[in-house]
């Protein structure tokens, strides 16, 4: 009974799921056709090329941009490989570093009272503005082009991660901590045992976000250099030739974001798994 | 003068579960009345549909002579929930004003009945104090001070101490007594505390659950005004056995129910 | 009063301790070490850069900021009015809600190239709308996320009023999701910025900040760039203070917190 049910919620997610993007796909084809229709130029020129046709980008996953070269879709995908690398790795970095400095900033106030600020003052900071720039020294000291946009995903992961590992140790309930301490535990054996646990929704939330953020991190740092075998670097690639082939840019971008949702269902999938927990969607 | 009349009002939830069966019950003007009963015995769940906040399945509801729905868009009475239901983004004094800015009022009218209902309370001077800085007991009376600001003849309470500990709640039992004397309104009130019904009421509704039902009526003539004292004179105690055992006889012996 | 302010500054000793450590350490080791110029700039030659070029920095800067800023209007007011719609057709809400939390985990910013297709590369415009989706989906989601949090007792105690949907909508629920709002806000503010810089490093106009900044360190100018840096840093923690003033200012009656993290 209980496998019945969640088959048809699966069935229904799956519908919807399909009648959200064929309501997309209407509204585009629907704006178009009567943005041609009426030459509308506010708030943009619609035409063919301002606007292709949803079937044409998909068509042109399946073409050859040039006679020699592999198909697009081909392509694309080994550039979201190679992106997906650099992100993944980054990704990793920033998690068990911002942990580690989480962790270690939770059991000191004064540390916490001398990093803190800066901490947080770091997420406010335009940290992809600087990407292009380390991207170009890392490469001037001989650092490996793709490993240098892992740096940048991981400062992207970093700073959440340490703020959420914070709250996350932070959030045991007091009582919790006494139980714990009238078994004679360990400080490692709380924070292993208990604080740990309880610090993983914290984690997963601020994991969901830097999931994404190290996608981006990943494509902005590929573009200023001359790293072309990744997402960053075809984006450029078929930006320039925008007025050619439109379709390409947007084949580019549907990939691109195909990959920005799969990292995060990743991360959302492994919550699922670890925390056995309802996982509360924050943003 | 009847104020409540309860008719042949029977609840059924979605799903099956009778949560009233066949409530008759008349409460008149100027009585204090409490619904004690295990979970699950409904009593909630009848003073919602006395509001008009849930529709019975079958039976009405009439207060003062209109339909319970018509009561409602009077606003002819008031309602204490258990959680005070305060809006953290008021202060006590724009708290209370609530129902009387739905209804229309001005500004100087409001603030008078405010002022009168803190005296009233006995809250004056924590009119601009916002709610997170108020104890619990606190925060309550400022709901009962809401409740009351309309002057409304009927009072619906819902368990409004049970969250408190237990010398807070001998006191606002105290205070209870005292603005129900001051403004001579009905009050029908849910509790799960024997002590609490015994000292408060004017009659006792015990009730028992699967399904919720009326066992028993008590009548509480303890003399008024009830003070510290009366919780210490022996007619007390009898009466509290006599609902204590209406209780037991109701099937309410696995239930925790506090004396 | 100067217990209250002893107590302020001990809180703040250690940061700024961090602070002054922080720059006498880059100094330090970058003339001790003397690395190259193109590596690493020492904070003295950024922060001669920074005053030589301070009227240009503060004009880019502005620019720039006017990009985020219109980004942030358009894209949170129209988070917050599909919010406020989806919300109340719960149906609506819960199927979308999960596709619009998805819908953030796409890189918006590769939309950048394209959003310069359609407007001129050289106006504003084409920053303001990848600034303005930047900003959408956080708003969107949290004001959802804030109007459904009410507690049924206090939609009942309206009910016992007789209170009218609006008059629900407009007492209980908009302070209720108030506080998810300015998270959101908060947020959205450093998105709107970062959107407006990336944007403009796919082809914006030389009055802007992102192109200068890339433009210099293709250069090796690398002082000027992070002079821009730091004209970015401030125009974004500006912001984000200026949103949280907000906050302050408008949610006076919420009980002090210990702030950690945005």
């Amino acid at each position: 009974m209980v496998r019945a049910v969640g088959v048809n919620r699966v069935g229904r997610r799956a519908l919807l799921l399909l009648a959200v993007l064929a309501l997309l796909w209407g509204l585009w084809e629907g704006y178009r056709a009567l943005g041609i229709h009426f030459g509308w130029t506010r708030p943009f020129t619609v035409d063919a090329s301002t606007m292709p046709h949803i079937h044409d980008m998909v068509w042109a996953l399946f073409q050859r941009p040039n006679p020699q070269a592999p198909l697009l879709v081909v392509t694309l995908l080994k550039a979201a490989a190679f992106t997906a690398k650099e992100a993944a790795l980054g990704f990793a970095m920033g998690a068990v570093g911002g942990f580690a400095l989480g962790a270690v900033l939770a059991h000191s106030r004064m540390l916490q009272r001398g990093f803190l600020p800066y901490v947080i003052a770091s997420q406010t900071v335009p940290i992809l503005a600087i990407a292009p720039m380390v991207v170009i020294w890392l490469a001037s000291i001989h650092v490996t082009a793709w490993v240098s946009v892992a740096v940048i995903a991981a400062y992207l992961t970093f700073f959440p991660v340490v703020i959420a590992t914070l709250r996350g140790l932070n959030a045991a309930d007091r009582r919790a901590v006494e139980l714990m301490r009238s078994y004679a535990a360990s400080r490692w054996t709380v924070l292993w045992k208990l604080r740990f646990p309880t610090s993983l929704p914290f984690l997963f939330t601020a994991l969901k976000v830097s999931a994404t953020a190290s996608i981006v991190g990943a494509i902005i740092g590929e573009s200023p250099s001359s790293i072309s075998g990744g997402l960053g670097g075809a984006i450029l690639n078929f930006a320039q030739y925008y007025s050619f082939q439109p379709q390409n840019l947007w084949a580019t971008n549907i990939i691109a974001a195909a990959l920005g949702v799969a990292f995060f269902l990743i991360v959302v999938l492994a919550e699922k798994l670890v925390v056995r927990r309802a996982p509360e969607h924050v943003a | 003068m009847t104020s409540v009349k309860i008719d042949g009002v029977s609840k059924q939830f979605q799903g099956g579960t009778v949560a009233l069966q066949d409530i008759d019950l008349e409460i008149e003007q100027g009585e204090f009345i409490s619904f004690i009963g295990p979970s699950g015995c409904g009593k909630s769940t009848l003073l919602r549909i006395v509001g008009d906040l849930i529709e019975p399945t079958a039976g009405s509801v009439t207060v003062n002579g209109k339909s319970a729905r018509q009561a409602r868009r009077d606003h002819d009475y008031g309602i204490v929930f258990q959680d005070a239901v305060l809006y953290d983004w008021r202060t006590v004094s724009k708290n209370i004003a609530l129902p009387l800015e739905l209804a229309g009022w001005d500004r100087e009218r409001r603030a008078k009945r405010v002022a009168e209902m803190l005296e009233l309370v006995e809250l004056h001077g924590f009119g601009e104090h916002y709610p997170w800085q108020l104890s619990g007991g606190m925060q309550q009376r400022v709901s009962i001070a809401r409740a009351l600001s309309f002057d409304p003849a009927l009072l619906l309470m819902d368990e409004p101490f049970g969250a408190l500990d237990e010398m807070t709640r001998e006191r606002l039992n105290a205070e209870l007594l005292r603005i129900w004397d001051a403004s001579g309104s009905t009050v029908v009130f849910v509790t799960h505390s024997i002590a609490e019904a015994v000292f408060l009421s004017t009659r006792v509704v015990v009730m028992s659950a699967r399904p919720g039902r009326v066992s028993r009526v008590i009548p509480i003539e303890l003399p008024q005004p009830r003070t510290a004292a009366t919780r210490e004179d022996p007619r007390f105690f009898e009466l509290a056995t006599e609902v204590r055992e209406a209780l037991h006889m109701g099937g309410s012996i696995e239930e925790k129910v506090v004396a | 009063m100067t217990v209250a302010m002893t107590k302020r500054a001990r809180e703040w000793f250690p940061a700024l301790v961090v602070l002054v450590a922080g720059i006498a350490i880059w100094e330090g080791v970058v003339k001790g070490l003397d690395i190259q110029r193109f590596l690493l700039p020492a904070p003295s030659t950024i922060w001669t850069s920074f005053s030589d070029n301070q009227g240009q920095l503060w004009h880019e800067g502005w620019f720039t900021f006017q990009e985020a800023l219109g980004g942030f209007a358009i894209g949170c007011t129209a988070g917050a009015v599909f919010a406020v719609i989806v919300a109340r057709w719960t149906l609506l809400g819960t199927a979308f809600l999960p596709y619009a939390i998805a819908a953030n985990a796409i890189p918006i910013i590769a939309f950048a190239p394209i959003t310069n297709a359609w407007f001129d590369p050289l106006t504003k415009t084409s920053k303001m709308v990848i600034a303005a989706v930047l900003c959408f989906f956080p708003v969107f989601v949290n004001v959802v996320r804030g109007l459904r949090s009410v507690k049924p007792s206090q939609i009942e105690l309206m009910r016992s009023y007789d209170a009218g949907e609006f008059t629900v909508f407009r007492l209980v629920r908009v302070p209720t999701a108030l506080p998810y709002l300015f998270t959101a806000l908060r947020v959205a503010s450093v998105l709107a910025m970062i959107g407006a810089i990336v944007g403009e490093y796919y082809g914006g106009s030389l009055d802007a900040l992102g192109a200068n900044i890339q433009q210099d360190a293709a250069l090796f100018q690398f002082e000027k760039a992070w002079a821009e840096i730091v004209i970015a840093c401030l125009f974004g923690i500006g912001f984000y203070l200026a949103v949280v003033l907000c906050e302050r200012v408008v949610m006076r009656w919420q009980p002090p917190v210990e702030m950690v993290g945005a």
